[in-house]
């Protein structure tokens, strides 16, 4: 459960929606906003501290840290978490590492294409 | 002054048919504890010494820095106590039970009960008897709330509720701990609500504690290992293995004292290490049980 709290929180400040250094609630008030124990959330944070996504100042609270590099951070590391993710189940349906990289450059210009062609229908409609 | 709010030491209270034996726990203030067993382990047994209303044989109870059952009208002032078997007054409204509650305890706090009623969807001028299960348990729970208590005592307070219930009274437990003085102490055999919001978890069978312990380190000890065996490998000797089960060549162990060097282990005895699974607290619990029970036969 902590790794989900973990995750969410990563998320929001690989959007911005939690800026560098902005104050983030303190254990107790997460906890109880998500109802989840304080215990699991404490985990999460002590975690997030040791990652270096945010720091806690002892009697302040905990902030996002300041670091301009995070934000790009995060995402690379989901984006790794998710290509080692493919690569395991592709190794499971036996498929080569070039079958591998295949599959995912057609994905990539299958994705660019849908998008080149939602934007022509956006400009027709209008 | 002690800061725990509940601790039992060596509490035994025998019963022709049932015993409770040896009982220890220690529950901080601040805390919230799930108290989680099947029918009859022995959880009601519990609560009832911890609220003074059963009488252990032998062994020492403290409620908020109170002997029970010696001071228990003292420790009542400050303990709100919800338990199934509890009754209000069918003929009468909820409005009447508020005012009951109020002229009895002068913390009782009128704008925080408005805000439960709300937050409940409840009404004041509803009898009792008029309400559906669901309604009843909130009503209690609003009651004891209301009161401000710094110790509750909740007998399966989820148990029969459907899920929008469970999920107003779980908000409304979190929102007593934002409180940290305030503390929780509650039973019930639904593990996915004790795994969501307790900070300690403790295990009852057959009237004995068999694990009491802060949920995160709980849940690490746990782990699943499933295993990939070459003809000639032999499984390495590790601590804590509770269960073996899968197949000779596909084993899975399921551990207690899971630490990372176990799967180095099996590497180095040439065993392949396929995945380590976390455990839900019902397979934990589970796991544990029938093991224990096992053993108690041998």
């Amino acid at each position: 459960m902590y790794l989900q709290i973990m995750e969410q929180i990563r998320e929001k400040v690989a959007v911005g929606e939690w800026a560098p250094g902005e104050e983030i609630p303190s254990i107790r008030m997460m906890a109880v906003a998500i109802r989840v124990s304080v215990i699991t959330v404490k985990r999460a944070y002590l975690e997030l501290e040791r990652e270096g996504v945010i720091v806690t100042q002892q009697g302040k609270g905990s902030f996002v840290a300041t670091d301009p590099g995070l934000a790009p951070r995060l995402f690379d590391r989901e984006f790794n978490e998710h290509i080692e993710q493919a690569v395991r189940i592709g190794t499971l349906l036996g498929l080569s590492s070039q079958e591998m990289a295949l599959r995912l450059r057609d994905t990539a210009s299958q994705i660019s294409e849908n998008q080149v062609r939602d934007e022509d229908l956006a400009k027709e409609t209008l | 002054m002690t800061d725990l709010a509940v601790q039992f030491a060596g509490v035994t209270k025998k019963y022709p048919h049932f015993a409770l034996t040896d009982i220890d726990l220690e529950l901080s203030t601040g805390g919230i504890m799930g108290f989680v067993g099947a029918n009859g382990a022995g959880k009601s047994t519990t609560i009832r010494i911890l609220m003074g209303l059963v009488h252990q044989d032998c062994g020492t109870v403290d409620v908020l820095g109170h002997a029970m059952p010696m001071q228990q009208a003292v420790a009542k002032r400050d303990v709100g106590f919800v338990s199934e078997d509890m009754r209000l007054y069918g003929p009468l409204t909820l409005a009447w039970h508020m005012n009951f509650v109020r002229s009895i305890y002068p913390g009782w706090d009128q704008r925080y009960a408005e805000d439960l009623l709300r937050r409940f969807d409840l009404k004041v001028e509803q009898k009792i008897k008029g309400l559906s299960h669901g309604q009843r348990v909130k009503a209690a729970l609003l009651l004891a709330l209301a009161r401000r208590p710094r110790l509750l005592v909740l007998d399966e307070p989820t148990t029969g509720l459907d899920p929008v219930a469970r999920r107003e009274v779980l908000s409304e437990l979190m929102a007593v701990l934002a409180d940290e003085e305030r503390t929780i102490f509650f039973s019930s055999q639904n593990t996915l609500d004790v795994e969501q919001i307790s900070d300690q978890i403790t295990f009852i069978d057959r009237g004995r504690i068999i694990e009491s312990a802060n949920k995160e380190s709980f849940l690490d000890r746990w782990r699943r290992m499933r295993l990939m065996l070459p003809p000639n490998a032999v499984l390495p000797r590790l601590p804590g293995i509770v269960e073996v089960g899968g197949s000779a060549r596909l084993p899975v162990l399921t551990v207690s004292r899971f630490e990372p060097a176990m799967v180095a282990a099996c590497q180095d005895a040439g065993v392949a290490v396929q995945a380590v699974d976390a455990m839900t607290l019902e397979e934990i619990f589970i796991v544990n049980v029938q093991n224990r029970r096992e053993r108690e036969v041998a």
